[in-house]
């Protein structure tokens, strides 16, 4: 019986150690090295690269990027809520409306945000059209900013928010409301007081998967926001490219992974991994 | 209150579906300018002539066919195995892969990969990308597989093995084909994000290796070229077919 079980598993746990523990072990040895004279590492062990996290410069990309994925997991929350609660209540149409949430989100994440370079640039779709009406003179600069980083996130991360409130709407007992409605509460009431109390699980999964993915995120600041909105990500792919610090760009990836899994326990503890 | 919840679903269907929609017409504009010229097939024309996107396109296809054959092999094989019994390390390996920010595991392999170097003489390339494209789709195939595996009926295996059938033989000649749409279905997904993935693929791409999300990447960053609109639309009608195959396959 073991035998099959090992051989099936041999593949994907050799793939994994080689290229995922193996990997995530060298990055982690290299967080405590010292920079190397042509940019690799050497021998020094040091805590160097963690006290650098506190230096302001470093420091205020780390904040922003917990900043921006707490406003950006607030407004998926506001705009996922409503869109879970029509999706739930279609009826018959359900599938096709999830469906609508769904095919988006596996459609090229590059050409997703590359659209929304194309609507908000100066000579974009947006500032065209507001000429075009009279509306403004000059074009509004809407790209290269915080507002653009903001609206890219909200657009990639919005389905993780909706498919986890919908599957708690699914599993709500409908009595309640029925029950509610009987004894007089009006449907806002209801809502507010019955629905999205016993929602909370799905909108805390929800929210810490947008938050873990914002988080995360390197291609929307990358190509939506300018030099003054780049958040960990960017940092640490510009240390392993062209600051050529891998070191520090080791500790960086360390402390943003910490960070995930910290976010991510209470979920699991709650038996509530979803995906696997 | 439904008619008002109504009218926010079609805001926020449009905020979803919009972008693209605009992205997919204005691929069609005769103009290079954001003003609508009348209709024309010109960036397409621009696109299928470029050579660099052509190469790009082949490697991109390349890499996702090992990425998908290797990835839903491995991924069918462990999800099986752990239907068998579970195994807390693999389990956690994957379940930490899929939630680590790619740009992590991007870093982590190129550092993994220059190390290797060192000993090894090889260089970055289809090879490296292909890798690392299976380690990060593993998790994937694991999850749609094993979703079907728990529902699957192990009675039927045990009837195989009682009529003298080796383990292998009940796997393949009867649990294997009843896996199959899942199987497809998680295939279509190794394809789709390995066809799609830049961040990971930039970083261990070598030279010879360039594919079509990071030639797309550098025309977007370089300035607005309709190009990039054409080749955008054909990626989203592509792959969005086979999202919907994919989705498809699962329902059954």
């Amino acid at each position: 019986m073991s035998r099959v079980r090992t051989w099936a598993l041999a593949p994907a746990g050799g793939l994994l150690i080689l290229l995922f523990l193996i990997p995530m072990a060298i990055v982690t040895s290299y967080s405590w090295m010292t920079r190397g004279p042509y940019g690799g590492v050497a021998a020094p062990l040091t805590w160097e690269n963690y006290a650098r996290l506190f230096d302001p410069l470093y420091f205020s990309i780390l904040i922003r990027s917990l900043v921006y994925a707490g406003i950006a997991t607030g407004i998926c929350v506001l705009m996922g809520f409503p869109l879970a609660l029509f999706i739930s209540r279609s009826g018959g149409r359900k599938n096709f409306y999830l469906g609508l949430v769904i095919v988006p989100f596996w459609t090229s994440f590059l050409v997703r945000t590359y659209a929304w370079m194309f609507l908000l640039r100066d000579t974009g779709l947006i500032n065209t059209a507001l000429q075009a009406l009279g509306v403004i003179g000059e074009p509004l600069p809407l790209l290269y900013n915080p507002f653009a980083v903001m609206v890219g996130l909200v657009y990639g991360y919005l389905p993780f928010m909706v498919l986890p409130i919908f599957s708690t709407l699914e599993r709500l007992d409908r009595s309640l409301l029925e029950a509610a409605a009987d004894l007089g509460a009006r449907p806002l009431d209801a809502l507010f007081r019955i629905t999205v109390p016993l929602c909370k699980p799905g909108i805390l999964a929800g929210s810490v998967l947008v938050y873990i993915s914002c988080l995360g995120a390197y291609l929307t600041p990358d190509l939506l926001g300018g030099g003054k909105t780049i958040m960990i990500g960017n940092l640490v792919q510009n240390q392993f490219t062209t600051a050529r610090d891998w070191p520090f760009g080791a500790a960086l990836s360390l402390i943003l992974m910490l960070a995930v899994m910290a976010l991510l326990l209470p979920l699991v503890r709650r038996g509530n991994e979803g995906l696997l | 209150m439904s008619r008002w919840l109504s009218l926010y679903a079609v805001g926020a269907y449009a905020f979803l579906h919009l972008p693209l929609a605009v992205l997919a017409v204005f691929s069609f504009n005769s103009s290079r300018f954001t003003t609508w010229e009348g209709f024309s097939l010109t960036w397409y024309r621009a696109a299928f002539a470029d050579t660099q996107l052509g190469e790009a396109t082949i490697n991109s296809f390349l890499i996702a066919l090992a990425a998908t054959v290797l990835a839903t092999a491995a991924g069918t094989l462990c999800a099986y195995g752990l239907w068998k019994r579970g195994s807390k390390w693999i389990t956690t390996s994957l379940y930490l892969s899929l939630v680590t920010p790619e740009i992590v595991i991007g870093i982590a392999l190129l550092a993994f990969y220059q190390w290797m170097f060192r000993y090894l003489r090889i260089q970055l390339g289809m090879h490296t990308v292909i890798l690392a494209h299976v380690m990060f789709s593993l998790a994937y195939v694991v999850t749609v597989v094993a979703a079907r595996l728990r529902t699957f009926d192990a009675s039927q295996e045990e009837a195989a093995l009682d009529l003298g059938a080796t383990e292998w033989q009940a796997f393949f000649h009867v649990t294997l084909p009843q896996l199959l749409p899942a199987v497809i279905s998680a295939a279509l997904l190794v394809f789709i994000v390995s066809f799609d993935d830049f961040v990971i693929t930039s970083l261990v791409a070598g030279v010879d290796s360039e594919t079509l999300p990071m030639v797309i990447y550098a025309m977007a960053r370089r300035g607005f070229n309709p190009t990039v609109n054409a080749i955008s639309t054909l990626i989203v009608v592509g792959l969005g077919v086979l999202i919907v195959a994919g989705e498809r396959l699962r329902e059954k």
